[in-house]
C-alpha cells in the first residue's frame, strides 16, 4: 500500500501496523463489510414487499389464500431460525437444480436421490461447473439473500399483520360510508396509516437483521466472521511476511465494536424516522407533537 | 439392528456415552431421532443453566440500572447495551478467543475454552442483558397506588423492596421474560457453530441433524425433526412458565390475571 512497506521486515511499531492493516487480504476483510451493507441493503425491501404480501395474504377473505399467508407467518415461529437458514439454502440449491434437471434433461432415466447422493446431469448444475469463481460466489451471496428475505419476510409479516389490524375500525368504517370500495380502502386509508402502527415492530426486526448478519457465515458466504477467523490466526513468518500470535480475539473484538456502533447508529436514526412519521397521526405520540407546535 | 439397540447406542451419545463413531451410511430415521434427541441434551443443559443464573445476575443488573447514582447505573447500563447491541454469535465467537488467549496467562481458563463451560458463560451475560433489560421496565411500571399503599403502611428501605416492589414487577415482566426463556432455549443452537469445538463429535441437536443433511444432502429429514423436537420443548416451557405465572397471579381474579402470549423474539 504505502512506499515504505516493500520490506516488512525492517519495520516496526506504527508503520508496520499501517502496512500489516493494509495488506491485501485486509483489503478484503474491508470489503466483505460492503457485503453485509448489501445484503441489508437488498435484504431489507425485499423481505418488507414479502411480508406485505404475506399480511395481505393472511388478511384475505378467500380462505385458501389467508391460509398460505396465515401459514407462512407461524411457520418462523417455535423453531430456531438458524435451523431455518441451514435448512432454506440446500432446499432452495436442490429446488434450483431440480427444477433446472427437469427442463434441460427430460430424457435422463435414473432417479436423482440415489442413496445419500442427490445426482442431477451436469447441464443443471446450478452454477455450471465450468463458470467462473465469481458466479460462484454471486450465486452463494444470491441464495443467502433470499433465504434471508425468506425468514425475516415472515417476521414482517407478523409485524404488518398487527399493524393493519391496529388501525382503527372506525377509519374503515369511514372509508366505507364514502362509499369506497374494499381495495380502494385497504390501499387508501388502511395502508398510509398502518405504518406508524408497525413502526416499533419494524424497527425492532431491522436491529435483529443487523445482528442476524454474521449467519451470513454459515451459509458460506466469505463474510467478515470468515475473514476475521482467517486472518486472526496465528501467521509463522514463512508463510508471511506479517508474523503474528493469536489475534482473532483483536478481530472479534473489532467486529463486535463495528455492531455495536451499527446499532447505535441505527437506534438513533430509527427513532428521528418516528417523530417524523407521527405528525399529524391520531396516536399519543402524534399528539404531543401537535401540542408542542400550538403552543 | 432394532431401533431400540440404536436408541441404546446413541442415546446419550451427545454426553460421550454408548457407540462411539457415528453412523456413516445407511441412516435410518431411528437413528437421526435418537442422535438429534441425545444432542437436545446440551440444548437443555445450557438453558436451563443459564436461565436460572441470570435471572440473579438480571435482578441485580436491572436495580444497578435503576439507582440514583451514576456507580452503580453506568456499568449497568453499558453492560446490558454491549449484550444486548451485538449479535450473539460475534460474542461466541469473541468468548471463544478470549477464553483461549487467557489460557495462555492462567491454567485456570483451560475449562472455560470448552463449550460446556465456556459457551454456557457467554450465555449467561447475554440473558442476564436481556432480562435485566425487561426486568428494569417492569420495576419502573410497578403501579404509583401500590407504592403508595407501601409508605402509607409504614414500609420502606429493604422491606418495601422485597414484600411490594419486586413481586409486582416480577408479575409484570413474567409473560415478557416467558419469551426471553424461549429465545434463549432457541439461541442454544449456535454455539457449536461459533468457535466452540464438540469434542470427540459430542454436539447440540442442531449439530447432529446439520451433520445428517451434509451426509445424506437431504435436508428435508433432519431439520424438520429437530423442528419437531423444539416446538415440543417450547411448549412445554410455556406450560411451566405458565404454572409459575398462575402462581405469581394466584391472588388476583381470574379475568384480571395476565395472560401468557407467546411473542417469539426472534434472533439476537
Amino acid at each position: 500500500m504505502f512506499s515504505y512497506c516493500t520490506d516488512p521486515d525492517t519495520l516496526s511499531g506504527l508503520t508496520w501496523l499501517s502496512c500489516y492493516l493494509t495488506t491485501g487480504k485486509h483489503m478484503a476483510l474491508y470489503g466483505s463489510f460492503g457485503t453485509v451493507l448489501l445484503l441489508l441493503a437488498i435484504t431489507a425491501p425485499t423481505a418488507l414487499a414479502l411480508g406485505f404480501v404475506g399480511a395481505s395474504a393472511a388478511r384475505s377473505h378467500i380462505a385458501p389464500l389467508s391460509w398460505l399467508g396465515k401459514f407462512y407467518i407461524a411457520i418462523v415461529r417455535g423453531v430456531p431460525d438458524i435451523a431455518f437458514f441451514l435448512f432454506f439454502v440446500i432446499a432452495l440449491d436442490q429446488g434450483i437444480e431440480y427444477l433446472r434437471h427437469k427442463l434441460r434433461c427430460p430424457d435422463w432415466s435414473e432417479p436423482i436421490r440415489q442413496g445419500n447422493d442427490f445426482v442431477v446431469c451436469s447441464a443443471a448444475k446450478m452454477p455450471l461447473s465450468t463458470a467462473p469463481q465469481w458466479l460462484h460466489e454471486i450465486y452463494g451471496f444470491g441464495l443467502a439473500v433470499v433465504t434471508f428475505a425468506i425468514v425475516f419476510g415472515a417476521f414482517a409479516a407478523n409485524v404488518l399483520f398487527g399493524a393493519m389490524r391496529a388501525v382503527p375500525r372506525a377509519q374503515i368504517e369511514t372509508a366505507e360510508a364514502y362509499g369506497m370500495s374494499r381495495r380502494q380502502a385497504f390501499w387508501r386509508v388502511l395502508v398510509p396509516q398502518m405504518w406508524i402502527y408497525a413502526l416499533p415492530g419494524l424497527s425492532n426486526l431491522w436491529m435483529v437483521l443487523i445482528k442476524a448478519t454474521p449467519l451470513l457465515f454459515l451459509l458460506g458466504v466469505e463474510d467478515i466472521v470468515y475473514w476475521a477467523r482467517e486472518l486472526g490466526g496465528a501467521k509463522t513468518a514463512r508463510f508471511t511476511s506479517y508474523p503474528h500470535p493469536d489475534w482473532r480475539m483483536w478481530y472479534f473484538l473489532a467486529l463486535l465494536v463495528f455492531y455495536l456502533v451499527f446499532t447505535r447508529v441505527s437506534e438513533v436514526a430509527l427513532e428521528r424516522l418516528t417523530r417524523r412519521l407521527s405528525r399529524g397521526q391520531a396516536t399519543a405520540a402524534g399528539e404531543a407533537l401537535r401540542k408542542a407546535a400550538t403552543t | 439392528m432394532s431401533c431400540w439397540q440404536t436408541i441404546q447406542d446413541y442415546g446419550l451419545r451427545s454426553l460421550g456415552y454408548g457407540e462411539r463413531l457415528l453412523p456413516r451410511s445407511d441412516f435410518t430415521l431411528c437413528q437421526q431421532f435418537t442422535l438429534i434427541g441425545s444432542g437436545l441434551l446440551w440444548n437443555i443443559y445450557f438453558a436451563v443453566l443459564a436461565l436460572l443464573a441470570g435471572f440473579v445476575l438480571a435482578n441485580a443488573l436491572a436495580v444497578a440500572k435503576g439507582a440514583k447514582t451514576p456507580i452503580l447505573r453506568k456499568p449497568a447500563e453499558w453492560f446490558i447495551f454491549v449484550f444486548r447491541g451485538s449479535p450473539l454469535f460475534i460474542q461466541f465467537f469473541f468468548g471463544y478467543f478470549l477464553f483461549l488467549s487467557l489460557k495462555g496467562v492462567s491454567p485456570v481458563f483451560t475449562p472455560f475454552t470448552s463449550a460446556a463451560l465456556g459457551a454456557l458463560v457467554v450465555l449467561f451475560f447475554n440473558t442476564s442483558a436481556y432480562s435485566a433489560e425487561i426486568f428494569h421496565g417492569a420495576l419502573r411500571s410497578v403501579p404509583k397506588g401500590d407504592l403508595e399503599a407501601a409508605d402509607a403502611y409504614g414500609f420502606s428501605g429493604l422491606a418495601r423492596f422485597r414484600r411490594i416492589v419486586w413481586p409486582t414487577a416480577m408479575r409484570l415482566a413474567w409473560p415478557a421474560y416467558t419469551n426471553e426463556a424461549i429465545f434463549l432455549f432457541h439461541a442454544t443452537v449456535l454455539v457449536f457453530f461459533s468457535g466452540f469445538p464438540a469434542w470427540q463429535q459430542k454436539g447440540d441437536a442442531l449439530y447432529y441433524a446439520s451433520y445428517f443433511a451434509d451426509k445424506t444432502f437431504n435436508p428435508f429429514i433432519p431439520y424438520p425433526i429437530l423442528a419437531g423436537y423444539f416446538i415440543l420443548l417450547t411448549l412445554l416451557i410455556i406450560g411451566i412458565f405458565g404454572l409459575i405465572n398462575r402462581h405469581l397471579n394466584r391472588h388476583l381474579p381470574q379475568d384480571a390475571r395476565q395472560r401468557l402470549r407467546f411473542r417469539p423474539n426472534l434472533i439476537r
